[in-house]
């Protein structure tokens, strides 16, 4: 493998690694907020791409469907906690788990019926003309992926540490029980975190779309890939499911220069049963706490 | 004569269902509703030990159609290729899909809940990017055809009358180790875990051993239907055991309710008729209802084992205060 090769691979590594990143990060929400793990997560990240595409199709202006996709899927996410999961909080692991199943099935069933089964895809934001780095070439799309995903993940670093209401978010992450004892809202708190996991999934969703196309299918295994990547960086941890994404995307990339594109999807599954056996904690967990 | 008339009380509902599926072939010659009711007969075995999984054990698989697809080409490939016998085969499918298990089981059956529904998700996935991409040996998405039928010393089983009364007769005696399950000592320690985990260890039961055991059966259940199903069609291709083939098997069982693994029965039909009248308005509703149903099914769920049908009755006859009664899985 030439350098050029290398850097050529890191750099489609990166890209693919920010959408796991994302996904991550809306696993995590989630499952700090709520403790469930919400299988459904990667159809939400489909659905944003599925919207954005029909809306720019309609005839919105590309930013225009960015955030038309974005306040939709919100209104899904919002929608989805109250008749889905406000029910199920106390009821066990087992009723949470086939109830997300569920909705996953249901997400992807309907946008199968809306917009049928091919793939489709959306112009890049600014032009298609590949940019050369390092004798590698980079697409202008790659820079978007990157640029919003780092703008997003710092924002929210920045809500969570300074602002009160996402110091409350995160007290109820360490204690739900406590945090309510305190005065904060935990409904608030658990609608607030799958608003914004909605929105993080639909930007993620509208971003990789031009590069890497969508369909009613392709949810499925970009959750999986981010529970991966969540698992990987440590499960509730923020900072470990955006480094889990990025270490993810690049293996993956780097996978199919060295053993075959046809293995690529492969690798995560591969890299999650390890995570499992070995360390479940993941990279950055710490306690050992999910046992038993 | 005591014994053989207490044996046929308790074993009633079983006998009688027995009876019913093993006279079919006599007044049913269609063979089109005769293979209609071979493939409920295999769903019926994948179907029965996922409900020995989620109902007694309380853990959650999601890849069981992975251990089919293994079942299917095991016995593809090495009566194909090898020309090995095909229930050899069959049994040679079941050792490996068993052992699959175990490895996958016994990390993952340490941790909570997730930790299996992810690992088992992601098995599937690997199982599935494997029959595409093992092309020397799977031929990749075209599949194998020319698969053997079964045959019992010498005589052959392609007939849809003669298979019927084997696939069934296999089903039925999975049902009948399954109910024995249930009511023995292994099937309490497992409701046992499942009501409560440390309850059950400090009460002497190995709850990693005993919910690996469970899942390990699962697989091998799995895997033997997988393979009738390829000796029955003749014909695999890697689509069929995709993840979304796991799920509306899940479906299928929680449909049936947990309560008792006849709901395995019950849901397996649910299944296999409900995408056929489905068909009619739209091919493509079938998921979107399966999808709709489990998050009713979960957000109503009220005890932990029940299922639709239950529910339903109950909240016809529910009169006053007081009408939950406390969940208890019966046989």
């Amino acid at each position: 493998m030439t350098f050029e090769q290398f850097l050529q691979y890191i750099f489609s590594g990166v890209t693919s690694g920010s959408v796991y990143a994302l996904t991550a990060m809306g696993f995590t929400l989630v499952f700090n907020a709520t403790q469930i793990i919400n299988f459904s997560q990667g159809q939400l990240v489909m659905l944003g791409g599925m919207i954005a595409v029909g809306l720019y199709g309609a005839g919105a202006p590309l930013w225009g469907a960015f955030l038309g996709s974005v306040a939709i899927v919100v209104l899904v996410a919002v929608g989805f906690e109250r008749i889905a999961i406000r029910p199920l909080l106390r009821k066990g692991i087992l009723a949470q788990v086939i109830a997300t199943v569920g909705a996953s099935f249901v997400f992807e069933t309907a946008a199968m019926l809306i917009w049928g089964r091919d793939a489709v895809t959306l112009p890049a934001f600014s032009g298609e003309e590949p940019l050369s780095v390092g004798g590698a070439t980079v697409v202008p799309q790659t820079l978007w992926v990157v640029g919003l995903t780092i703008v997003i993940v710092v924002a929210l670093q920045l809500f969570y540490r300074k602002s009160l209401f996402g110091k409350a978010v995160r007290a109820c992450a360490v204690d739900a029980t406590s945090a309510r004892l305190q005065g904060i809202s935990y409904s608030r708190v658990v609608i607030f975190s799958f608003a914004l996991t909605g929105a993080i999934s639909a930007a993620a969703g509208v971003m990789i779309t031009p590069i890497s196309f969508m369909g009613f299918h392709s949810g499925s295994l970009l959750g999986m890939k981010g529970f991966a990547a969540a698992m990987l960086g440590g499960l509730g941890n923020p900072v470990g499911a955006v480094l889990g994404g990025f270490i993810l995307g690049i293996v993956e990339a780097l996978g199919v220069g060295v053993v075959s594109a046809g293995y690529k999807d492969a690798i995560a599954f591969v890299i999650l049963l390890l995570v499992l056996f070995v360390r479940p904690v993941g990279l950055l967990g710490a306690k050992m706490g999910n046992r038993g | 004569m005591e014994t053989v008339v207490s044996y046929l009380r308790k074993h009633a509902a079983y006998l009688a269902f027995a009876v019913i599926v093993m006279t079919i072939p006599a007044y049913l010659s269609d063979s089109y509703y005769l293979s209609i009711l071979a493939f409920v007969a295999t769903k019926f075995m994948m179907a029965l030990g996922l409900s020995l999984l989620l109902g007694q054990a309380g853990q959650i698989s999601l890849g069981q159609a992975g251990f089919v697809g293994i079942g299917a080409y095991g016995a593809a490939i090495l009566t194909t290729r090898l020309g090995w016998d095909p229930w050899l085969a069959m049994g040679t499918a079941a050792l490996v899909s068993a052992t699959i298990a175990g490895l996958v089981g016994m990390p993952a059956l340490r941790l909570k809940g997730y930790y299996l529904a992810m690992a088992t998700l992601g098995v599937n996935e690997i199982i599935y990017i494997l029959l595409i991409q093992l092309k020397s040996l799977t031929n990749g998405t075209d599949g194998i055809s020319g698969i053997p039928p079964l045959s019992i010393g010498g005589l052959g089983l392609s007939g849809p009358r003669a298979y019927h009364l084997v696939v069934w007769g296999v089903a039925l005696l999975m049902l009948r180790f399954s109910l024995n399950l249930s009511s023995s000592r292994v099937g309490r320690s497992l409701r046992a875990l499942h009501r409560s985990e440390p309850a059950a260890q400090s009460l002497g039961v190995d709850t990693s051993y005993r919910k690996v055991q469970v899942f390990m059966l699962a697989a091998v259940f799995a895997s033997i239907a997988g393979s009738f199903d390829a000796y029955y069609v003749r014909f695999i291709s890697p689509e069929s055991y995709t993840i979304t083939f796991s799920i509306i098997l899940i479906t299928g069982v929680i449909i049936g309710g947990l309560r008792t693994v006849w709901g395995a029965m019950w849901g397996t039909l649910v299944i296999v008729i409900l995408p056929e009248l489905l068909k009619r308005v739209n091919d493509d509703i079938t998921n979107l209802v399966f999808g709709v149903l489990l998050v009713a099914i979960m957000v109503l769920w009220q005890g932990r084992t029940r299922g639709l049908w239950q529910m339903v009755k109950e909240r016809r006859s529910r009169s006053g205060p007081g009408g939950s009664r406390p969940p208890g899985p019966g046989e």
